[in-house]
C-alpha cells in the first residue's frame, strides 16, 4: 500500500521530518511579517508580526493547561464510576 | 395550492415498511433505491406551500418549501444515502427502518409549515433514533437509551408547552420567526425544547452519553440529524436572538475542552458536536445575513465532514471492537484507508484550507467580526484551536500512530473495512474536498443574499499560523496528550446520580407510607370499624341492663362476671346477626342524613 510504505518513509527520517517543519514554520512567519497585507485585521493587535501564531500557540497550551486543570480538580474519575 | 406533491419523507416512510419483505439479492439494492428515491424527490422540489390538510379548527401544513428548507432537506437526503451505503452490512431489517424513520422525522420538521406538523416530527425523530442505540445491544446501550428518551421526551413536552401557550397567546400555529427581541414565555419554551436538541450546555450530557454508546453505523446518522434539524429551527424562528450568541460561544469551548478528556474516541467526536454546533447556534444568534447563511453552510458541511469522522473511527470500532484510545495506537499498517479518510474529515473540521470547514466556518467567525461581536469571534478560533488540536491531531495519532496499545487480538482483527464502507467514506470525503474547493457548489444553495470569499490571504495566513502553532503546541504537550483510562462526569451526573437518589428516597419514603397504610388502613381500622359494628348492639343493651344489675346486686366486673358472659351470649345468638344489622342500617342511615 502506496500510503503505509510513504509514512514508514517518514517515520524513518525524523530529522528531514523535523527540518521541514521548521522550514515551514520559518517560512510561514516570514510571510506574514513581511508580506502579508494586514489592512483585513480586524483590531490593531493583528497587525503584530505573528499574532496569529502567537493565538494559535497560547491557544493550545491554555486549552491543555484548563483541560487537565479541570480533570485534576475531579472532574476525571474511574470509568466504572455509575455502576 | 395542494397540487401533487411529494412529501420525502413518505419515502423513505414507505421504503421502511416494505423493507423486511424484500429478501435476497434484491435487497441491498433496495436499501440503496430508497434514500436514492427520497433525494430525487428534493432534487425535483419547486418552491411553495404544500401538502396543506384541515385538522379540527387547524390547517396543518406539511410542505413549507423554501430555499432554507431545501438547503437543509438536500443535506439530509444526501447523508441518507451515504449512511445507508455505510450501514449495507447490517443484517438487522429494524435499524435501517429505525434509521429511515429518523431522517423522515427530520425531513418532516424541516418541511413544516406550523408548530404543530413540527411538534409531530420532532417526536418521531427521538421515538425512531432511540433504537439506533438500543440496537448496540450493550447493557451500557440500553441504559443510555433511555435516558436518551427520557431527556428528549423532557425536551418535548416543554416545547409543547410552548406551542400550546403561543397558540393560546396569538391564536397562531405557523411556524415563522419569532420575537426575539421582546421573547414572550412561549417562545421561551420553544427556545429550550429546541436547544435540548442542539445539545447546548447544560442540556447536552444526553449527546456524548447516547452517541458513544450507538451501533457503528447508528452513530453516522445521529451525528447528522438531530443537532442539524434544532439548528434549522433556530435559523427559521430565532435568527438575531442575541443570548443564542453566548450559549453558541460556550458551547465551541466546552466542547472542545470536554473532547480533550475523553479516552473513548467516538465520545471525543461527540463532544465535538457540540463544540461545531456551537458555531451554528452563535451564527444564528449573530443573525446578519452573512452569520446565519454561515450557520447553514456550517451545519451543510459538518454533516459530511462528522459523518465521515465517525465512519473511521467506527469502522475501527467494527473491526476490532475497540474505541477507546488506551486500547487502540499504531495502526496505520493495518487500516491505511481509514486513517487517509478520517484525517480528511479531521481536517476539514479544522477549517484547512481547500476543505469544507474553510469555507464555512470562516463565515460564522467573519459574520460575528462584521457584527462587531469580536470576543464571539476570538472566543471561536480559540476553540477551532482545540477542534484541530483533538480531532485533527490526537484522534489520528492515538489511533494510528504513537504507543501502540493493541492487545494481540485487537492487532489481528484490524483490517481496512469493508469496500461499501470505504465507499461511503470516499463519498464523504470527495464531497469535503468539493465543497472546499469550489465554493458556489455551497454558497449558491444558501438561502440569504451576503456574497463572501474565504480565500482571501489574510484569511489564509491566519488559518494557517492558527493550525501550524497549535501543532507546535501538540508537539511541545505530546506527553500530556497521552490517553488515560478515565470517565469525565458531565451534566448527566445530576440525573444519573440524581436519578439513583430520587430512586432510593422514593424506595425507603414508599416502603414507609405502604407500611403505614397497610398497618393504619387496611388492619387497624377495619378492626376497629368490626368491632364497632359487632360489639355496638350489645354494648347499647349493656347501656339499659347495667344499671338493672347495679340495682339487683349482681357481680359485674371480671372475667366470671354478668358483663363479660352477657357479651359471650350476645355474640352467639343469632340475635347478633339481626341485631348488627339493624345497627349497621341505622349508623348508614344516620350517615346518609348528614351527608345529604
Amino acid at each position: 500500500m502506496m500510503l503505509v510504505r510513504m509514512i514508514d518513509y517518514l517515520r524513518e527520517r525524523p530529522l528531514l521530518v523535523r527540518r521541514f517543519c521548521y522550514l515551514v514554520v520559518a517560512g510561514v512567519l516570514l510571510w506574514d511579517a513581511l508580506l502579508l497585507d494586514k489592512s483585513y485585521a480586524h483590531i490593531a493587535l493583528e497587525h503584530l508580526p505573528g499574532f496569529w501564531s502567537l493565538f494559535g500557540l497560547v491557544g493550545c497550551v491554555l486549552l491543555i493547561v484548563v483541560a487537565k486543570g479541570l480533570g485534576a480538580l475531579g472532574l476525571l474519575t474511574r470509568e466504572d464510576y455509575y455502576e | 395550492m395542494t397540487e401533487f406533491w411529494f412529501h420525502p419523507a413518505l419515502v423513505l416512510i414507505i421504503g421502511a415498511l416494505v423493507l423486511p419483505m424484500v429478501k435476497g439479492v434484491a435487497r441491498k439494492p433496495f436499501l440503496l433505491l430508497v434514500p436514492v428515491l427520497a433525494f430525487a424527490a428534493v432534487l425535483q422540489m419547486e418552491q411553495g406551500v404544500f401538502g396543506v390538510f384541515p385538522f379540527l379548527n387547524w390547517e396543518l401544513t406539511f410542505g413549507r418549501v423554501d430555499q432554507l428548507s431545501l438547503v437543509f432537506a438536500y443535506i439530509m437526503t444526501l447523508m441518507c444515502i451515504i449512511g445507508t451505503l455505510y450501514g449495507l452490512h447490517v443484517e438487522n431489517d429494524y435499524e435501517h427502518i429505525s434509521a429511515w424513520f429518523y431522517v423522515a422525522g427530520s425531513l418532516g420538521v424541516i418541511f413544516a409549515g406550523d408548530l404543530l406538523v413540527l411538534f409531530l416530527f420532532w417526536e418521531v425523530m427521538a421515538f425512531s433514533s432511540v433504537f439506533l442505540v438500543w440496537f448496540r445491544g450493550t447493557p451500557g446501550a440500553l441504559a443510555a437509551g433511555y435516558r436518551y428518551l427520557l431527556v428528549h421526551t423532557a425536551g418535548g413536552v416543554v416545547l409543547l408547552a410552548g406551542i400550546v401557550l403561543h397558540y393560546q397567546a396569538t391564536g397562531d400555529l405557523s411556524f415563522n420567526q419569532f420575537d426575539v427581541v421582546n421573547p414572550t414565555l412561549p417562545v421561551w419554551l420553544i427556545m429550550i425544547g429546541v436547544i435540548l436538541n442542539a445539545a447546548v450546555p447544560p442540556l447536552h450530557a444526553w449527546l456524548p452519553d447516547a452517541y458513544s454508546r450507538a451501533t457503528v453505523s447508528g452513530a453516522v446518522f445521529m451525528c447528522a440529524f438531530t443537532t442539524k434539524t434544532a439548528v434549522y429551527a433556530l435559523c427559521r424562528g430565532f435568527a438575531g436572538m442575541e443570548i443564542l450568541i453566548v450559549l453558541g460561544v460556550i458551547m465551541t469551548l466546552y466542547g472542545v475542552i470536554y473532547a480533550l478528556l475523553s479516552n473513548d474516541v467516538r465520545r471525543l467526536l461527540s463532544y465535538h458536536i457540540i463544540s461545531q454546533v456551537g458555531f451554528m447556534v452563535a451564527g444564528v444568534g449573530v443573525g446578519t445575513a452573512l452569520a446565519v447563511n454561515g450557520a447553514i453552510a456550517h451545519a451543510f458541511a459538518h454533516i459530511l465532514y462528522k459523518a465521515l469522522l465517525f465512519m473511521g473511527v467506527g469502522s475501527v470500532l467494527y473491526m476490532t471492537g475497540k474505541s477507546k484510545a488506551t486500547e487502540l495506537g499504531g495502526l496505520y499498517k493495518k487500516m491505511p484507508m481509514a486513517l487517509f479518510f478520517t484525517v480528511i474529515g479531521g481536517l476539514s473540521i479544522s477549517s484547512f484550507p481547500f476543505l469544507s470547514g474553510f469555507v464555512s466556518k470562516t463565515m460564522v467567525v467573519a459574520g460575528a467580526f462584521d457584527a462587531t461581536h469580536y470576543w464571539a469571534a476570538y472566543l471561536m478560533l480559540l476553540a477551532s484551536v482545540g477542534t484541530f488540536l483533538s480531532v485533527g491531531i490526537k484522534i489520528p495519532y492515538v489511533i494510528w500512530f504513537g504507543e501502540n496499545k493493541c492487545s494481540e487480538e485487537t492487532w489481528n482483527k484490524a483490517a481496512d473495512p469493508p469496500l461499501h464502507m470505504q465507499l461511503a467514506m470516499g463519498v464523504a470525503a470527495f464531497l469535503c474536498l468539493l465543497i472546499g474547493v469550489y465554493t458556489p457548489y455551497l454558497y449558491n444553495m444558501l438561502p440569504y443574499e451576503a456574497p463572501f470569499n474565504p480565500y482571501t490571504a489574510y484569511h489564509f495566513a491566519e488559518v494557517v499560523q492558527i493550525l501550524l502553532f497549535t501543532g507546535v503546541g501538540f508537539y511541545l504537550f505530546v506527553s500530556k496528550m497521552a490517553p488515560k483510562a478515565k470517565l469525565s462526569l458531565d451534566m448527566d451526573w445530576f440525573y444519573r446520580l440524581g436519578g439513583q437518589l430520587f430512586l432510593l428516597v422514593m424506595h425507603k419514603g414508599m416502603t414507609r407510607v405502604n407500611d403505614w397504610g397497610q398497618a393504619t388502613l387496611a388492619e387497624e381500622v377495619p378492626r376497629r370499624l368490626n368491632r364497632f359494628f359487632i360489639d355496638g348492639p350489645a354494648r347499647l343493651c349493656l347501656l339499659v341492663v347495667k344499671p338493672l344489675w347495679q340495682l339487683t346486686g349482681a357481680k359485674i366486673d371480671g372475667p366470671d362476671g354478668a358483663e363479660q358472659r352477657f357479651l359471650e351470649t350476645f355474640s352467639r345468638s343469632l340475635f347478633t346477626i339481626a341485631s348488627t344489622a339493624i345497627f349497621t342500617v341505622a349508623v348508614l342511615m344516620v350517615l346518609l342524613f348528614f351527608v345529604t
